[in-house]
């Protein structure tokens, strides 16, 4: 387009900024949700394992400095769930992803809340504890810790059985919503470093399979595919020296 | 027939809806479901909500658990002034933003406190370790100056002029350790200045009734009988020694 180096030239209004890394569950939802909807973005790399987001500039778009953020033109918005509502809004995407319905949309606000400090918490120190702790104390972690949060995560499994699932094929009902995308990423996490929560748990496994060939094998592997990666960490943040900056903070990371 | 509300006052989640509902004159049935006596447990409650928790909620046939889920599905039936909610694109997203924020900050760090000042000296007979306090009160102040920096900036509210379920879930939480002993407003003009903000519009009466159960929650447990709450030392022995 003869534009100089590192101009571009926008081309549409529409499109919208997101800050992404995906070893993140978060980050995950928001890309799996953009590309199956075909929403238009640009895709900006945020390299959590070089720190990225404790930069200078990283810093201008988010005082959080945690990913995901999207950005808007001039407005900047974090928090995946958050994200994924102005995206489903401002795209008119199909109805089945946020209902308009009040009981079905309830039924996703539901489990996007509870979430948070069920899955999402358990899910996400089960990867720590596995994936990152021995790295940065050269210990695995105290076996009553594993034991611990792998409990709680069994808990929230047989409530998301129970509760959320029944005998749905989705969280809603038959077709797939925000809230199986936000699980399913959430779940993954742990399987990451070799824990599978879908053993012993066809109900469950069964979902994941929905869930995977509605958003489509190839999108769901792509998507995962640094998670499924993750047992190269240790070399990663060696090399990009935030091993050593992770030794100081992990405990704060973690909660 | 009317919405029925489970709620405990002391319980966070449970003013919000409370004076939520209260505010736009929603009809409901109160069903007081007391934690400290274990209600919350009982056979009748967990038709209601298996997760066994408050606030929850029965529209008829249809229940449901968590706070912000029971709001926005109040906001959409009864129609409630635009502000608590805002159609506007941009000013849903702020809304949104900070109550998925707000789980694993206010919430996690204000309740901490109140465990740790109130509830954890009653059950287990003495304080929790030092450096343990220091930095529960660390990540507090982490979440508070968040709070002020980012969500609220120089605004009057989070999501700009008016009073909207954010601002509604952020004080319930804020007044969880300040019931604790802790001033969370000393030393913080701007979110004293917020508070009275939303306590003028929510109403000083109608705010100052939801939040008079928890502001005794000190004397009050202090005069219990320790043996009712003997179920959880397990898991405060796990979490905070």
């Amino acid at each position: 387009m003869g534009l100089p180096d590192g101009q571009t030239l926008q081309l549409d209004t529409m499109t919208v900024e997101l800050f992404l890394d995906l070893h993140s569950q978060p980050c995950r939802a928001v890309y799996l949700f953009a590309k199956k909807a075909d929403i238009p973005f640009e895709y900006k790399k945020v390299d959590l394992t070089s720190g990225q987001q404790y930069g200078e500039e990283f810093g201008q778009i988010s005082m959080v400095r945690k990913v995901p953020v999207l950005k808007d033109g001039d407005f900047i918005l974090t928090e995946s769930i958050a994200i994924l509502m102005y995206l489903a809004d401002k795209f008119s995407t199909a109805d089945h992803w946020y209902p308009a319905e009040p009981q079905k949309r309830a039924r996703v606000n539901e489990y996007l809340s509870w979430q948070h400090k069920a899955i999402r918490e358990s899910g996400s120190k089960i990867f720590w504890f596995r994936a990152m702790v021995p790295l940065l104390t050269g210990a695995p972690v105290d076996q009553e810790k594993m034991d611990s949060v792998v409990e709680d995560l069994t808990s929230s499994l047989t409530i998301f059985e129970d509760k959320f699932l029944q005998k749905r094929p989705f969280i809603t009902g038959q077709e797939i919503s925000l809230a199986d995308l936000v699980a399913i990423v959430e779940l993954m996490q742990p399987v990451g470093t070799g824990f599978d929560v879908f053993e012993g748990r066809p109900l469950l496994s069964e979902w994941r399979d929905r869930v995977k060939k509605e958003l489509g094998e190839s999108l769901f592997d792509e998507a995962h595919h640094t998670l499924m990666n993750a047992h190269t960490l240790p070399q990663v943040l060696k090399d990009s020296g935030m091993l050593e900056l992770l030794k100081s903070r992990w405990k704060k990371i973690l909660n | 027939m009317p919405l029925e509300l489970y709620l405990d006052l002391m319980s966070q989640p449970c003013r919000s809806v409370y004076i939520f509902a209260k505010k736009n004159n929603i009809p409901f049935d109160f069903k007081q479901t007391s934690l400290m006596m274990g209600d919350h447990h009982g056979e009748e409650f967990k038709k209601i909500n298996m997760v066994k928790k408050v606030p929850a909620m029965r529209d008829g046939e249809f229940c449901l658990s968590e706070s912000i889920a029971m709001m926005m599905y109040m906001v959409e039936k009864f129609k409630t002034p635009d502000h608590w909610y805002p159609a506007d694109l941009q000013k849903r997203a702020r809304v949104n933003e900070y109550l998925s924020w707000q789980h694993m900050e206010t919430r996690t760090h204000g309740s901490k406190i109140f465990y740790i000042n109130i509830m954890i000296p009653k059950i287990m007979g003495k304080d929790i370790p030092q450096d343990k306090r220091d930095d529960a009160i660390e990540d507090l102040n982490g979440t508070l100056k968040m709070m002020e920096e980012k969500f609220l900036g120089d605004k009057p509210f989070i999501a700009g002029d008016q009073i909207s379920l954010a601002d509604l879930v952020a004080i319930v939480e804020i007044y969880q350790p300040l019931a604790a002993g802790m001033d969370v407003f000393e030393g913080r003009p701007k979110l004293k200045a917020w508070k009275d903000r939303v306590r003028q519009a929510v109403g000083p009466e109608l705010f100052d009734e939801a939040h008079k159960g928890v502001m005794g929650a000190m004397e009050m447990v202090k005069g219990m009988d320790g043996s009712k709450l003997e179920a959880i030392k397990p898991k405060i022995q796990k979490m905070y020694f």
